[in-house]
């Protein structure tokens, strides 16, 4: 069950890697502290990153890489 | 009343408020209309005005208003007969031109071949030498090696601009003021190039400061070309034109002659078929205007020259691609007045324009004399996330130039979109602005001003919303 979940404040498209043929920025299991970015949100052509506003271990992105998604939605759970 | 035409129904492969532009112009044409829609605009302006609706794809556009063979499949299986793509998109495809053709349909734009060699800047530079129109000095084609390049940086003089051949939209292009910046930068905009457009080509050309961005529109049959006058567009932000006029109130009507001429004699060396406008920055201290650009459609800024030449630009370019000779001299052809238009798009110019896709919950449109909007919008429409933030252009028309930018900030007084920021506040602040006032602007212009006018946006924000 996670204990936060990192949500996104902006619709658009969802992005776990900084670019194309980049790793992702985080895996599940990777421990993040408050600040670090975890994915980058495409709105309308600009790109917004998205930053851990808690410190914690990543146990899932509910969201695939390349989703469309809307503000508000949990990209992100943390244990 | 239907025209005698071969197209019956054009599909328009665009979003927006173009598809909504190109779906009055083609009404006007008596013509049925095929809008195809990502999922994300199911429920658009341009999708209510058509006569069928075709959904392409997921919202991504490179899964849908880029996808050829899904646009293809949406006119053949709606009886099609002629696809018109706006402008972005798939509008300076070449290949996607000649699929069309290859597909039996019209495409409304100039040939594929002509789109291949206006739409490498390089071959467009030596095509615009080739029939005496003057370039921004710099390279005489693509630059295979870095010491050539940087040699030739130094001959022509710092600063030089690095510019990607395949370029377009503000990417792929640098700034070097000496030789140790330019072997940085050079590279750096090939790779940006080679990986954003396939295509690694670079060319070099000088700087030239406080200056202007002058264009004119042509249109051609693929025999004889006319030009429609001017437009400067040298307000801009991030290299995008946020605010044009027509005419441009720098050129004295010897310049200006010779200016339209030269775009006409480009656009008619290579046999020019559609609506296109070649480009050209215009030295304020030296009175010289330099060739940069032709770009192969439909432009955002269109509606200005409509407003002073008393013309339906779309109606024209379906009209020509369809096979219609022009049908006017340059003779025919008259300007009178001055045109203005500002694209307001979902940003927030208090808030570093940060974008924001909102909902429209109330909309008010400014009416009258010399105004016009040409918009994507209506009330409780969701703007979608994936797309740019173009919302429409706001139009105004008045005998002078003064009277224009008058007649702007009343029609921007008048203009009321609720539920999201819009870039209403900057056009507000710059038309009362005294070097826009005076016109002693140049490109680098707003940048510079927008460093200053943060207070200035946030009050303006406070009093329009």
């Amino acid at each position: 069950m996670a204990k936060h979940e990192i949500k996104s404040p902006i619709p658009g498209t969802f992005y776990r890697k900084p670019s194309p043929n980049e790793p992702p920025f985080k895996e599940p299991g990777d421990k993040v502290t408050k600040g670090d970015t975890i994915a980058l949100v495409e709105v309308m052509k600009t790109f917004h990153e998205i930053k851990a506003d808690a410190e914690g271990t990543i146990t899932s992105f509910p969201v695939d890489d390349g989703e469309p998604i809307t503000a508000g939605l949990t990209i992100a759970e943390l244990d | 009343m239907a025209e005698d035409l071969p197209i019956k129904t054009i599909l328009i492969a665009n979003r927006g408020e173009i598809a909504c532009r190109v779906n009055r112009a083609a009404k006007e044409l008596g013509l049925q209309v095929v809008q195809v829609v990502s999922e994300a605009d199911i429920d658009s302006l341009a999708a209510r005005l058509a006569d069928e609706v075709k959904v392409i794809g997921p919202p991504a556009a490179a899964k849908s208003y880029l996808d050829t063979d899904a646009i293809l499949a949406a006119a053949k299986e709606s009886g099609a007969d002629a696809i018109h793509p706006g402008y972005g998109f798939l509008s300076e495809s070449a290949d996607f031109a000649d699929a069309v053709e290859a597909a039996g349909l019209i495409f409304v734009g100039p040939s594929g071949d002509t789109i291949r060699l206006m739409g490498d800047k390089a071959a467009a530079r030596e095509q615009a030498r080739k029939v005496g129109v003057p370039t921004v000095p710099g390279s005489d084609g693509v630059i295979a090696d870095m010491d050539a390049a940087l040699e030739l940086a130094e001959a022509v003089g710092f600063p030089v601009m690095i510019k990607a051949t395949a370029g377009g939209g503000g990417r792929g292009i640098r700034i070097a003021d000496d030789a140790e910046t330019f072997r940085k930068l050079a590279p750096q905009a090939a790779n940006e190039a080679k990986s954003a457009f396939g295509d690694g080509g670079i060319y070099v050309e000088k700087v030239i400061e406080r200056a202007r961005h002058i264009e004119v529109q042509v249109l051609g049959d693929g025999h004889d070309v006319v030009h429609f006058y001017d437009r400067e567009c040298s307000l801009q932000r991030r290299r995008q034109k946020v605010w044009e006029e027509a005419p441009s109130a720098a050129l004295n009507d010897d310049t200006r002659k010779r200016l339209c001429d030269a775009a006409v004699a480009l656009a008619r060396s290579v046999r020019y078929r559609g609506a296109g406008t070649v480009e050209f920055l215009f030295d304020d201290l030296t009175g010289a205007f330099h060739f940069i650009e032709m770009n192969t459609r439909i432009q955002v800024e269109h509606p200005v020259t409509e407003m002073i030449c008393d013309t339906d630009l779309v109606a024209a370019m379906i009209r020509v691609c369809a096979g219609s000779p022009l049908g006017l001299t340059q003779a025919d052809i008259a300007r009178e007045g001055h045109a203005i238009e500002v694209r307001l798009n979902a940003e927030d110019p208090a808030n570093a324009f940060m974008p924001f896709p909102g909902v429209v919950s109330r909309l008010k449109l400014p009416k009258g004399e010399g105004i016009r909007f040409d918009h994507m919008l209506y009330e409780g429409y969701a703007i979608p996330p994936f797309y740019d933030s173009l919302l429409g252009k706001l139009i105004v028309w008045a005998p002078d130039r003064a009277g224009a930018i008058a007649r702007l900030e009343g029609a921007l007084g008048n203009l009321e979109i609720d539920g999201l920021p819009t870039t209403a506040p900057l056009f507000a602040a710059l038309a009362q602005d005294r070097d826009v006032q005076s016109n002693a602007v140049h490109t680098r212009w707003l940048e510079l001003w927008l460093e200053h006018a943060a207070d200035t946006l946030t009050k303006q924000g406070e009093t329009t919303t």
